[in-house]
């Protein structure tokens, strides 16, 4: 399944937010989306995902959805939102209830996406319990327990410590490896989008428009060994960038 | 990385004996040298279970001994040993159960009924913009009244018996619940809800597991406050009209100048507002199990 989007804009109250965005996920690619704060990414991801309606423009699914996906458009959120009064078993369990899937059957996907997400030691315990890397893990166990087409990954990594962030960024990419997923993944972090981005779309400050999309032709298993040969791509993204983000932090804001 | 660079950073980069250093300068000043004043501890809680006791029990014992050796008046305060034998009285002729059964009755009956219907409508209000645009005023316009004033009114229309004391406690508790409840719903952190829905969890599902659970440990503080509004109701009501029940016993007391059945009476009301407490205490650890 492919993901258009389609001259999207959007406007709260007279603040100009989304201008003119276009761009598609296509199958098994992941494109970050890059700004400074405030230029309404994370806006644009709960268009692609439904969550909000955008003013001008649309957002397009393009094929079907992979064969017994649950849920085709599923999120990574930034804050984990889990459920503090669930374990982590019944946290997955909550996003298979509605679906029916309960008992055995949720029993076989649980220890599934547990395992894949090398969480099985910690199916019972409470999210208080775990630490910002193990809670955005079990979010990712989540997502993949309803078998998403396209995963809307907003600011994954932001609330971690940056050696936490490392180590997730390594069981993403080891994860796209195995399964392929694409995914639209928002970041402030330049290097995040350069290591994991097959594609990333830079967005200039309020109003929201394309700068630029670049495209890395480097695979991700390479990228990690090859680091030095990113540095070039993260400096043209920073200058893309600089004066956009002094800007935007100038402004007085009264929209979150 | 190319040899030359690699010779590079060995160059700027040493190891380093911090440990070594350390104790070279505390050799060098050795003269004028002085450990950090420490600035920090207290305005911490530790448990202290033995003086917890021991100040209540001094405080019935000096109690005692000032009415046995006439440092408290007997006109003024019955001694403890003179209000356990009015306890044990009211067990002796069999009116312990009478008044206090026919008080937990009352109290049981209005509490569970004012409290069931204030989360329904908490709930409603929570949830739907027209309950909240209907109801809230009427609400922020009933709750400040003491319901005891109504307690006339309530004998019109349910009778002299119990329906216009349990109406009374009913009315009493079915406010703050209705707001406890409604103000827990708000407070539910609105990115679970997105979380739901970004799953396609369903209206039902989403209310039933996010936003109920999430307004629980608001509406369970709800409990102590209506549990509290309840008792003093309760005596109330009772005082102004009934036979039986701990409030028109403290009164009937009151009036003989029995202050120790007075005191009687208030100590089983503490008690009863003890074992709520407890009661509420053990169903937070039981329903909020998943936080601390």
């Amino acid at each position: 399944m492919e993901l258009i989007v389609d001259n999207v804009g959007h406007d709260y109250g007279d603040t100009q937010v989304l201008r003119d965005v276009s761009f598609t996920v296509k199958h098994g690619e992941i494109v970050c989306l890059i700004g400074p704060s405030g230029c309404g990414k994370s806006t644009l991801l709960r268009f692609i995902g439904g969550l909000e309606r955008p003013d001008s423009g649309q957002v397009l699914a393009a094929g079907d959805p992979p064969a017994g996906s649950l849920n085709p458009l599923t999120y990574i959120f930034q804050d984990f939102a889990l459920l503090p009064w669930r374990t982590v078993e019944g946290n997955i369990s909550l996003v298979l209830e509605d679906h029916g899937i309960k008992g055995k059957a949720a029993r076989a996907v649980i220890d599934d996406v547990l395992r894949r997400t090398k969480l099985s030691d910690f199916g019972k315990a409470w999210p208080r319990q775990l630490s910002g890397g193990m809670k955005q893990r079990v979010a990712i166990a989540r997502a993949l327990s309803v078998k998403p087409a396209v995963m809307l990954m907003d600011e994954p990594l932001s609330a971690l410590d940056s050696q936490t962030r490392e180590l997730l960024m390594d069981d993403l990419v080891e994860l796209w490896l195995r399964e392929r997923f694409s995914a639209c993944y928002v970041t402030h972090n330049l290097a995040e989008a350069v290591r994991i981005g097959h594609k990333i779309v830079v967005l200039s400050r309020r109003p929201g428009r394309i700068r630029e999309t670049i495209e890395i032709d480097m695979p991700l298993n390479e990228r990690g060994e090859r680091m030095a040969e990113l540095d070039p791509i993260q400096r043209q993204l920073w200058l893309l960038m600089r004066d956009e983000v002094r800007e935007a932090d100038r402004e007085l804001t009264d929209v979150a | 990385m190319s040899h030359d660079a690699a010779a590079g950073q060995a160059d700027i980069v040493k190891t380093h004996d911090a440990a070594a250093e350390a104790e070279s300068a505390k050799r060098a000043q050795a003269g004028n040298i002085r450990p950090v004043p420490f600035r920090g501890g207290g305005f911490r809680h530790r448990p202290h279970l033995r003086v917890s006791l021991l100040v209540f029990v001094a405080v019935i014992v000096l109690w005692q001994l000032g009415c046995q050796y006439g440092f408290i008046s007997t006109i003024a305060l019955a001694s403890p040993a003179q209000a356990f034998g009015a306890i044990m009285d009211l067990v002796h002729t069999g009116m312990l159960w009478k008044h206090v059964g026919l008080s937990l009755y009352r109290l049981i009956a209005g509490w569970t009924l004012g409290t069931l219907l204030g989360i329904a409508v908490g709930i409603m209000v929570g949830l739907f913009s027209l309950a909240r645009a209907g109801l809230m005023p009427l609400v922020s316009a009933l709750f400040p009244i003491p319901k005891i004033a109504l307690l006339p009114l309530f004998v019109v229309w349910f009778g002299i018996g119990e329906g216009s004391k349990i109406a009374t406690i009913l009315f009493g508790t079915f406010f703050p619940t209705v707001i406890a409840t409604y103000s827990g719903i708000d407070s539910v952190d609105r990115n679970l809800i997105r979380m739901g829905q970004s799953f396609g969890l369903t209206w039902a599902s989403i209310v039933r597991k996010i936003i109920v659970p999430g307004a629980l440990p608001a509406i369970l503080s709800g409990f102590r406050i209506s549990a509290s509004i309840a008792i003093v109701l309760l005596v109330a009501a009772e005082m102004i009209g009934a036979r039986y029940g701990i409030g028109a016993y403290i009164l009937t007391a009151g009036a003989l100048f029995a202050l120790d059945k007075l005191i009687a009476g208030v100590i089983l009301l503490s008690v009863i507002g003890m074992v709520i407490a407890w009661l509420i205490g053990i169903a937070e650890k039981r329903l909020l199990d998943w936080r601390m």
